[in-house]
């Protein structure tokens, strides 16, 4: 049933992708609007899914690579949709919505979980660091894809040749916004998950901080963001050089997500997580 | 019945003797008066902009009602009977309905793509309407022409680009602030070029707008015009911290402002984005500014691309705009066939239930008298078996609407009904 819910997740990602691929290309309000509807049913179904496996293991299913990539895919698209809710920042989706699939994919193709989740994983204020920590990840995601939106679009403005995108990307303001209420939102979150993951470190083992790889990638992304946040708000500093910032970080936590998961051992890896049967 | 339109344009009339037509006009009720004095023009319309003066109208003498507006053109007294050989010209059907649609579509205007076209069609089928020269066709016609002109531009690109360099001013300032309401304008000299984007700025909703010029008094004159506020030129580095848009045309011959000034000013503004135009020759500002961040330096030459990449892409556009108004052409000249096919539907009906009427009383006064029900039942009787019969050939009318030659099926249908009675039909009355 959760297989039945995800493939139709992926089928409405997908169609989103593709609607909003058309409307990048041909501009036309429908499709828009289509592609908003069709993210928004397979978000509803990717809840259902992530509801059934939360239920199935007794704790929000966040023990494997697989299905961490699925917990911050529906992070992202959640987030995502809360934005251009508020800030209709149309051109997004057309990254969002591929990025999403992928990730869903990926989730699918991805070993499932074989043995039995660490009691470590069980617990609510660890429910709380994952909650924070990949909302935080999806609104600072949104504010690196912006970034490189606004990049393309400066570059054009600047060297005074308009080619394809000039015209589809929306101004370089509204691009600059969406790195700012991205980084406001997200950076407490990310602030607020690295705090509650190094109080329940504290409860279960006893120490707040082990400098192990994905704590250690994970307090350089968020001293970019805190250093751009902070130049952004004294020194006002924005645009290019706040996009650029906004990337570099993205692409830290996208080093922390994946790589730290995979390739670099420690207790945040995810094959520490499960315990042979 | 054919559709007619017929008139001057930009490409075949100069302007001189566009004027003059322009000026029969003025007096709508009088033209119209005259319009539909003529017998041979069943509905008209009759518009005017700056590029063409056109009448379109249903007739059904085409040729006569065509000499009628040429001689109504003529009647102008300082046109000469051979004006109008070159430029007058005629379109029938498809023709008058596809320019109809291009026009409204503002794909024949001198700038193609330009939005005040189709308001002015708008508003002399209003005056039309008011004089009551439409009718069912021309209605539809010129509903289905607003219905092409928004799918044109809702569509294609055709007004996305600026095609005049104040406009493509604006447009940068859009793609560097959104929106432009509130934002503060610096005007450094005076220039038409540079009211022309401040008269367009203000439609906007710009903020605050101040003037610095060399000469004091000019500049108080121009910020009076546009509400602003007048400044001398050394207040210049202090005023560069207010303002958002900068639109420099002075006539200095050396620069006015420096990369490191402008660098300096940028620290002191919190990188609030600064969109410079330079449209001066020679440059008031220092080309190298542009590489400051959050800094847009366009001079003229720049301006001008923009206008050019404007016009290339509304050429572009424009031959899409062209593929979606044949196929609605298409569309409206079935329609028209179709109305065509009424008329002999209705004779068809008539000409069955005179039958039925006449057939049934010959019957009932032979038969004597009958109960109401039975009366009844043979009323119904007559009135299916015509019904029935005729069913096939209607539904042969309504649906082989595209035959090889349309003209020819409704003539046979109607000969083979003998729907005609006053024209002898081809058939021999006796051998």
């Amino acid at each position: 049933m959760t297989d039945f819910f995800l493939y139709l997740t992926l089928i409405a990602y997908f169609g989103a992708t593709g609607l909003w691929l058309l409307y990048f290309l041909a501009q036309r309000e429908g499709y828009y609007r289509a592609g908003a509807w069709v993210m928004a049913g397979g978000l509803a179904c990717h809840t259902l899914a992530l509801i059934q496996q939360a239920w199935a293991a007794g704790a929000l299913p966040a023990a494997t690579f697989g299905e961490t990539l699925l917990l911050f895919a529906w992070a992202l698209v959640a987030a995502f949709l809360v934005l251009i809710w508020r800030y209709p920042i149309k051109i997004l989706g057309t990254l969002v919505a591929p990025l999403a699939a992928l990730m869903v994919s990926g989730s699918l193709i991805l070993p499932a979980r074989q043995g039995v989740v660490s009691p470590l994983l069980k617990g609510f204020w660890l429910t709380v660091h994952i909650c924070l920590t990949l909302t935080g990840y999806a609104a600072l995601a949104l504010a690196g894809l912006g970034g490189i939106l606004y990049l393309i679009q400066e570059r054009q403005i600047k060297s005074k040749r308009f080619g394809f995108f000039h015209r589809r990307l929306p101004s370089l303001s509204q691009l600059d916004n969406l790195n700012y209420w991205c980084l406001t939102t997200g950076f407490p979150l990310l602030t607020g998950g690295i705090i509650s993951g190094s109080l329940y470190a504290q409860h279960t083992l006893g120490r707040f901080w082990s400098w192990d790889p994905k704590e250690i990638l994970t307090l350089i992304a968020w001293l970019i963001y805190a250093v751009l946040l902070h130049e952004r708000l004294t020194v006002g500093w924005r645009g290019r050089r706040a996009a650029l910032m906004a990337i570099c970080g993205f692409l830290v936590l996208v080093c922390t997500f994946v790589g730290a998961n995979l390739w670099l051992t420690g207790y945040h890896s995810f094959a520490s997580f499960i315990q042979p049967p | 019945m054919n559709l007619l339109l017929c008139g001057v344009n930009h490409k075949t009339a100069p302007v001189a003797l566009r004027e003059k037509l322009a000026c029969l006009i003025p007096d709508v009720a009088h033209a119209y008066n005259h319009l539909k004095s003529w017998p041979e023009v069943s509905e008209s319309l009759l518009y005017t902009t700056c590029n063409r003066v056109e009448v379109m109208c249903v007739s059904e003498t085409p040729d006569e009602a065509a000499a009628r507006v040429r001689e109504f053109f003529a009647r102008h007294p300082e046109i000469a009977p051979g004006d109008l050989d070159e430029s007058f010209y005629v379109h029938r059907d498809r023709e008058a309905v596809q320019h109809f649609f291009r026009v409204a579509a503002s794909l024949d205007s001198m700038v193609v793509g330009e939005p005040q076209i189709l308001g002015q069609v708008k508003r002399a089928y209003r005056e039309a309407a008011a004089h009551h020269a439409t009718g069912p066709i021309l209605n539809r016609l010129v509903h289905k022409a607003f219905s092409v002109a928004k799918r044109v531009r809702g569509e294609t690109g055709i007004g996305d680009h600026a095609v005049s360099v104040s406009y493509a001013a604006i447009a940068m300032a859009k793609k560097i602030f959104g929106d432009l309401a509130g934002k503060n304008v610096l005007l450094l000299g005076a220039g038409e070029m540079a009211e022309l984007a401040l008269e367009h700025l203000k439609g906007q909703g710009a903020g605050k707008i101040t003037v610095a010029n060399r000469t004091l008094e000019r500049g108080v004159a121009l910020a009076r015009r546009f509400n602003g506020e007048a400044v001398s030129l050394e207040e210049l580095p202090e005023q560069l911290l207010f303002a958002d848009i900068l639109i420099s045309s002075t006539g200095a011959g050396d620069l006015l402002i420096t990369r490191d000034q402008v660098k300096g000013v940028m620290r002191r503004r919190k990188q609030r984005p600064l969109f410079l135009i330079d449209i001066a020759v020679p440059r008031d500002l220092d080309p190298n500014i542009n590489d400051l961040d959050n800094v847009y330096l366009y001079n003229i030459d720049d301006l001008n691309e923009v206008v050019q990449q404007g016009w290339q892409h509304r050429r572009h556009e424009a031959t899409k705009a062209e593929r979606l108004v044949a196929a609605e052409t298409l569309k409206f000249l079935l329609w028209l066939e179709t109305l065509e096919v009424y008329p002999t539907i209705i004779a068809l009906k008539d000409k069955a239930e005179a039958i039925c009427r006449a057939e049934l009383k010959k019957t009932l006064n032979q038969l004597g008298p009958l109960t109401e029900e039975q009366r009844q039942s043979l009323e119904v009787l007559t009135a299916s078996i015509t019904q029935k019969l005729l069913h096939d050939p209607i539904i042969f009318l309504k649906r082989n609407r595209r035959p090889r030659n349309p003209h020819q099926e409704l003539d046979l249908v109607r000969r083979l009904f003998h729907l005609d009675p006053d024209r002898n039909g081809g058939i021999p009355e006796k051998d």
